[in-house]
């Protein structure tokens, strides 16, 4: 096999990167995902006190704006030993479901549409925010960032801040919230709601009625089977601010649930010595390695695992839009990765449904925003991040000055199930040593529906996460390098 | 390292230490050679800056002298100086500087003795410690 | 407009919220993007490489936007070659400015950050004792390589020479829509400078005393935002929560004051001061009553570097 291109290594360095091993024939032996950074916020929030630490740990990600620091609130939450007051965790859960409206929107958008709009094997030259807009014309365009607006609006309004709030305190909230402004935001979520059912109108409209692609969709290629976890109410709904863990294998069975610290009994966390990422698989199971298929101790969250991890939505119009997602696949849990863009899809509705819902709630405006607060020592805290189950957990001294913190963002958990996704792709379209361009595309829609949500692991937006793939031949020597950047 | 000698910087209060240290010159008191003295006109002049930029030019120890409560010129400059200069201390603490290599005392014009002996025990507690890690390049590094 | 104005954008070592500063401005980044030729936009929206890049001409590009910090080889090189194709570098946003939040890695060694995620942390499973390696095999065979963790972060002015900086965590979207028109219309200051209203977070702040026709007093109590809530429409500094408005550029609006929250310097410092956390120090130990409130004030470096240690006289923790 004759060396085509070598690529100096140097500077090669950032963002995400696929090893691909070729056999004798050509063929496909073995693929690994790389990550390759790492910023230390374990280490540096040592020392910070546990109230400054929203504002903080959410500069991890810009994109998922409200999640770490909502997560670690609830966790500074449970280092006080103090439940929010009711009012303040209608405001939390307000603007969470807020950000679930614009993140989503952004995702879909800027990555998910694009993707059928152009074609999942058409080169992605538009592929972006700014072709999308040529595509739709303006005035679409216009339309959809507008509604998408009055998210980020509500956001502003009442965490202080629209990217990296403020407003969140240990058992409470700094503000109330005025009758004005409830009214306000009454009014906004009807435009989240139009875009919530315009999105899934789109996604009926361009995937559903094409044949090809729904082939696509519904196929082997892109079809990772393993665990999903979630969260759920007590009747077993989708959550994204609080609730209850559930976890379910392969076939859908519940095989756990947990709250609080009781992550540590169902996750643990592989360190690679060949990524930055370390890679959770669910304890009780056992670590198996970077396999899929039942029996696999490798799990999946966000959109799609928690709909598969749920038994249903908990308002009206998504509750409709699940139904008729599983109704379609015939089967539950879905495996199949492209559906988390469904998934997606239906979250945003329900998460507009959720605004209008809290927005409908004059108690919302009570004073009772700031709870009294115990002694500081332990606590975790755990939500549903747009793209899954984020874990946030400090010790802090009787001061509430931070002594450890363990952070699993959701894309960490998924570092298993993206493995597997990329090396099934690469198998699939790399045959007898034949490489093109167009095969770093259909790889990447492999980790795609992921939405490696860029930033929390290696600090890229949706769009494209920038990726190097180095294929090597038999004897380990390099025999093509490809990178999207 | 043998030959190391230390480079002390005093940021001398004109209406106090500064005469305190004439005084201590015209007295033969003997204080080292390892003092640079920069006269200020109050130590309340003396901003974070200044102590940061001459420990990151060279300096193995910085000194700051000022008028005893009470007896500032401009009334609460001294005060002013010991609450900048408690928290600068912290901060340089943190960040890794022995908090030994920078201090604070209040000494009067007409202290000459004590400001010799003051002087001669921080050059003393500098050689103790060493040069001063953010290194001599001017550079940080 | 007769010709658009050609932008380059790279999100270096940031979060990505300098880029959905600019997506937040909503119907007016539609209205604006006739007037601009996007010619790079990486890694995130347009799909330009860096070798596409690299062969533009020198000086081709009339405005480049660099967000983030500079920790990795690949972001120094492309800030270098931002620098050469672009006749106006920005640095976008308080990580590009003075090394923003991750800037804080700089009081930790690489040692320490990979004890505490590949052995401290709870959730860890590391029966090896394994860290990850720039080189290694898997399974006997498959020979993978990782670029190496690099030890500190830097502000883009420690890389290249820049002509504006702009700060904000990010920048507030309607401020984004002023420095983009002030772009477009040639209304920029002197190279060099920041992007500022020149005004401080107090002077745009409604609880500042002065507009409320009070002085200032000593402050008596050093207060966290968990101790009680802050007087309403009341100056939260006067009250002991230490808010980093009096040295801090206004260009939010005064954003985090107007939720109760302090400010924490995310705006930048005030024009001519070089080191905002020492210039925080002086005006903040100045304003407190007596010695002893000073000793209360918890974590100080995190508290006033904390957006912009790397670009310190300092630095970084010396050892
Ligand atoms: S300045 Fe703030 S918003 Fe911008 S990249 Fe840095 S952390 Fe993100
Ligand atoms: S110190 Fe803070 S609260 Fe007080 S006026 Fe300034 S910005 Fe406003
Ligand atoms: S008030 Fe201060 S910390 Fe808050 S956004 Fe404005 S400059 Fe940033
Ligand atoms: S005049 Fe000497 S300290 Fe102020």
């Amino acid at each position: 096999m004759k060396k085509i291109e070598i690529n100096p290594m140097t500077r090669l360095e950032g963002h995400g990167k696929i090893a691909i091993f070729l056999d004798d024939r050509g063929n496909v032996d073995n693929v690994f995902f790389q990550t390759v950074e790492l910023r230390g916020y374990e280490r540096f929030l040592q020392g910070m006190p546990i109230e400054e630490v929203p504002r903080t740990v959410s500069t991890i990600c810009g994109v998922c704006r409200c999640v770490h620091f909502t997560c670690s609130c609830k966790a500074a939450d449970a280092v006080y030993g103090v439940e929010p007051t009711p009012t303040a965790k209608k405001i939390r859960e307000l603007v969470l479901n807020a950000h679930y409206v614009e993140d989503h929107c952004a995702i879909l958008y800027a990555l998910g549409f694009p993707d059928f709009v152009v074609g999942p094997t058409a080169n992605a030259a538009a592929r972006n925010l700014i072709g999308l807009v040529q595509a739709v014309g303006a005035e679409t365009g216009k339309l959809v960032l507008k509604k998408r607006y009055a998210a980020v609006k509500v956001i502003e309004m009442l965490a202080g801040k629209p990217i990296h709030p403020v407003a969140i305190l240990p058992g409470g909230w700094s503000k109330q919230v005025t009758e004005e402004e409830r009214k306000e935001i009454l009014e906004l979520s009807k435009d989240m709601i139009e875009l919530g059912q315009l999105t899934l109108k789109v996604f009926e409209d361009v995937v559903l009625k094409n044949k090809d692609y729904m082939d696509l969709v519904t196929g082997d290629v892109y079809k990772v089977v393993c665990n999903y976890m979630g969260t759920v109410d007590d009747k077993n709904r989708v959550q994204y601010y609080d609730g209850t863990q559930r976890v379910v294998d392969t076939k859908g069975n519940e095989i756990g649930r947990f709250t609080g610290k009781g992550y540590l009994d169902y996750i643990a966390e592989r360190v690679l010595p060949w990524s930055y990422l370390k890679m959770p698989y669910i304890k009780p199971i056992g670590w198996k390695g970077m396999v899929d298929g039942d029996g696999t101790s490798l799990y999946c969250v966000g959109p799609l695992a928690r709909l598969n991890a749920a038994d249903g939505m908990d308002t009206p119009l998504a509750q409709e839009a699940y139904e008729k997602m599983y109704a379609t696949f015939g089967t539950k849990p879905v495996h199949n990765i492209l559906a988390y863009h469904w998934a997606r899809a239906i979250e945003l509705l329900n998460a507009a449904e959720k605004v209008q819902q809290l927005a409908s709630d004059e108690s919302i405006t009570s004073p009772d925003v700031r709870a009294d607060l115990g002694t500081p020592s332990e606590g975790v805290g755990i939500i549903e991040a747009c793209r899954g189950t984020l874990i946030h957990h400090y010790k802090t001294d009787d001061q509430g000055i931070v002594q450890e913190a363990n952070l699993i963002v959701a894309t960490t958990h998924n570092n298993g199930p993206i493995n597997v996704a990329v090396k099934r792709a690469a198998q699939h379209f790399i045959k007898n040593g034949q490489v093109d361009e167009g095969i770093l595309n259909l790889v990447e829609i492999a980790y795609r529906p992921y939405d490696i949500c860029l930033a929390c692991a290696t600090h890229a937006l949706p769009g494209r996460l920038p990726v190097q793939v180095d294929i090597y031949d038999s004897k380990g020597e390099l025999y093509k390098t490809l990178r999207n950047f | 390292m043998s030959d190391w000698k230390p480079n002390i910087v005093v940021f001398a209060c004109n209406w106090c230490t500064y005469q305190g240290a004439d005084l201590a010159g015209s007295l033969r008191y003997d204080y080292p050679s390892t003092i640079n003295i920069i006269r200020v006109p109050c130590s309340g002049r003396v901003e974070p800056e200044f102590i940061v930029a001459a420990l990151k030019n060279g300096a193995d120890g910085v000194f700051v002298g000022g008028c005893h409560p009470g007896d500032c010129h401009y009334k609460e400059g001294n005060y002013k100086a010991i609450r900048r200069f408690i928290l600068l201390k912290r901060v340089l603490t943190s960040m890794g500087i022995e908090p030994e290599r920078v201090r604070l005392e209040w000494i009067s014009g007409s202290e000459g003795k004590r400001f010799a002996e003051v002087m001669a025990e921080f050059d003393r507690t500098i050689k103790e410690i060493g040069p001063n890690p953010v290194g001599r390049d001017g550079n940080g590094r | 407009m007769a010709d658009k104005l050609k932008l380059a954008y790279f999100l270096s070592g940031g979060c990505g919220g300098c880029d959905m500063a600019i997506v937040d401005l909503s119907e007016t980044l539609v209205d604006v993007l006739p007037n601009l030729e996007v010619v790079f936009w990486a890694p995130t929206v347009a799909d330009v490489k860096y070798k596409d890049l690299e062969a533009m001409p020198d000086k081709s590009i009339d405005v480049g936007l660099y967000s983030g910090m500079v920790r990795l080889g690949e972001q120094e090189h492309i800030a270098k070659v931002m620098r050469a194709k672009c006749k106006v570098l920005v640095a976008w946003g308080i990580c590009a400015a003075l090394g923003g939040i991750p800037g804080m890695g700089n009081m930790h060694t690489k040692e320490e950050i990979y004890k505490t995620a590949y052995f401290d942390t709870y959730s860890t499973d590391n029966p090896d004792g394994i860290t990850p390696q720039t080189r290694c095999v898997v399974d006997g065979k498959y020979e993978l390589t990782l670029p190496e963790f690099y030890e500190y972060v830097r502000p883009l002015n420690q890389v290249v020479d820049v002509d504006y900086y702009i700060g904000g965590c990010p920048p507030h979207h309607s401020f984004v829509g002023e420095a983009i028109l002030a772009v477009l219309q040639g209304k920029l200051p002197p190279p060099g400078s920041w992007i500022t209203g020149g005004k401080a977070v107090c002077d745009v702040c409604k609880r500042n005393p002065a507009t409320q026709g009070e002085g200032r007093e000593p402050i008596t109590a050093v207060k966290r935002t968990i101790d009680g809530a802050p007087a309403e429409g009341k100056c939260l500094l006067q009250e002991g929560y230490l808010c980093l408005g009096p040295i801090t550029q206004g260009d939010c609006g005064a954003l985090c004051p107007k939720v109760n929250i302090p400010c924490r310097g995310c705006g930048g410092p005030m024009p001519g001061v070089k080191d905002f956390g020492l210039r925080a120090i002086a005006a903040i130990a100045a304003s407190m009553e007596n010695e002893e409130l000073v000793d209360q004030i918890p974590s100080p470096v995190k508290l006033f570097y904390r957006y912009s240690l790397p670009a310190s006289m300092l630095g970084r923790k010396v050892k």
